[in-house]
């Protein structure tokens, strides 16, 4: 059986957490360059343009694109027949978590949310865990802004409801959302399964390759009409007004129950930020 | 794409008056920064008679908890918070005199009367753009309430920071009036907009 030290998940956290805050992957900035030439308010441009320009400073000034370095959400993989040595995993996730946060100079913005005092370190993060095939451990850090995340819904739609009503529950949560999330967004969308099922949904779609189509026809065919309808509201580049409000709709789905059509939609920010790494 | 118009702070009465919603501003002066926790303390304390750590008259307050100074700079990436989860604090420090407060994201429609009720004006900066902003940061100190940790009050010196007018002191929304222009049909929706809520 192949053998993992923890402490390599350690290691591969803390720096995957440091470049996911600092380097936007190429997929999102091709989008928001995308934006930039398609968008036809001059404030939308302006905002585009700074948007590009901040990527750019953040890269050479080693800042954070920005100074809200969220929450770190971390995705875990583990095959299983993979022996994980030398500690605890849970524990070694947050060691990264620590050291990426305090030697990246990224805010520690995580706190108890009842006293509301700071834990100082970032920790804990968000750990979801599948058991997969294989001798592999595939990590994805997403530090995620609460921007974005505070202005995100889950409804439990019923059956009647139906795609039409899908439809009008994302549309609502992205002019709810307005500017306070920062679009343009990348606007994951889980439908089926639970209620946290389709919350988790939402949250994995956000991993996609940004403007990547579901594989499956149908899907892709509603994500690529929803895209159009999200970018006919005018809310534009940071809700100010224009036709770029979001630069990707990410659907996810997996079958329900028979009374049931749970729709839950994550917003992203522009700083759509995640980093993977396959030990 | 309009020229900017520059702003100093501390800000008087008739440059107030003379920012227009859907203005482009360079600010420069001092602007001093409380996000969440820390409007809970300034109220507070306002409530209690109590002086606050920073004058309130004719300044100019940012929402932001910047992320931490590394070696050899003067701050850390240092964007805009959204503005709305303020919105219960802002009447009572706009009351105060303060003239300028700086976010992201719309504000509420009682926020949005009591700009015009005490001629101050809400400018935003762009959500995300941090390490660009940082760049306009010329110095920074730490001022009160260090134990907030990221939400501590700085004291910033900014120059030439670049902001847009969102709401002036006629109360012209740009969150209201900016989108409308270039809504298209199709995606009316229930009709619930940020600002409703």
């Amino acid at each position: 059986m192949r053998e993992l030290n923890v402490a390599m998940v350690t290691e591969a956290v803390a720096r995957l957490t440091v470049e996911a805050c600092r380097y936007l992957g190429d997929d999102v900035r091709t989008l928001l360059e995308k934006a930039k030439a398609e968008e036809v308010s001059d404030f939308g441009c302006f905002i585009l343009e700074q948007i590009l320009k901040n990527l750019e400073v953040a890269a050479k000034e080693e800042l954070p694109i920005c100074q809200d370095t969220g929450m770190a959400v971390v995705f875990l993989e583990v095959g299983q027949d993979l022996h994980l040595t030398g500690g605890d995993l849970t524990a070694a996730v947050n060691e990264g978590v620590r050291r990426g946060y305090e030697e990246g100079y990224l805010r520690k913005s995580v706190l108890s949310p009842l006293s509301r005092i700071n834990t100082g370190d970032n920790t804990p993060a968000v750990i979801h865990t599948r058991i997969v095939p294989g001798d592999r451990l595939k990590i994805t850090v997403a530090p995620k802004g609460a921007g974005s995340e505070n202005m995100s819904r889950v409804r439990m739609l019923e059956p009647a409801d139906g795609i039409a009503g899908i439809k009008r529950f994302v549309l609502e949560t992205v002019k709810a959302a307005g500017g306070c999330a920062c679009p343009p967004l990348i606007v994951g969308v889980g439908i089926g399964g639970t209620m946290e099922k389709a919350a988790l949904l939402a949250k994995e779609a956000l991993l996609r390759p940004a403007g990547e189509p579901n594989p499956e026809t149908a899907v892709a065919a509603l994500e690529k009409e929803l895209l159009v309808l999200v970018n006919k509201t005018g809310l534009g580049p940071q809700g100010l007004g224009g036709k770029v409000t979001a630069l990707a709709v990410h659907i996810e789905t997996y079958p329900t129950h028979i009374a049931a059509l749970p729709v839950a939609v994550n917003l992203q920010c522009h700083v759509a930020r995640h980093r993977t790494i396959l030990l | 794409m309009r020229t900017p118009k520059t702003l100093h702070t501390p800000v008087s009465p008739e440059a107030v008056a003379a920012l227009v919603s859907g203005d482009l501003i360079h600010l420069s002066g001092v602007v001093y920064t409380a996000r969440d926790a820390a409007h809970q303390r300034l109220v507070a304390q306002l409530q209690a008679g109590q002086l606050l750590p920073f004058p309130l008259r004719n300044q100019a307050l940012f929402y932001v908890g910047p992320s931490p100074t590394p070696p050899g700079k003067i701050i850390g990436a240092c964007g805009p918070t959204t503005g709305r989860r303020m919105d219960v604090y802002t009447p009572s420090l706009l009351a105060n005199g303060l003239k300028i407060v700086i976010g992201k994201g719309p504000r509420s429609r009682e926020v949005i009367a009591a700009f015009k009720e005490y001629q101050a004006a809400y400018l935003v900066a762009i959500g995300g753009a941090a390490a660009l902003l940082a760049q306009s940061v010329k110095k920074a100190e730490l001022l009160a309430y260090p134990e907030l940790g990221p939400e501590a009050v700085y004291r910033l010196e900014v120059e030439k920071m670049p902001l847009i007018v969102a709401i002036d002191s006629q109360g012209r929304d740009l969150f209201a009036l900016g989108p409308k222009a270039y809504a298209e049909e199709g995606a009316e929706g229930t009709g619930e907009t940020a600002n409703d809520a």
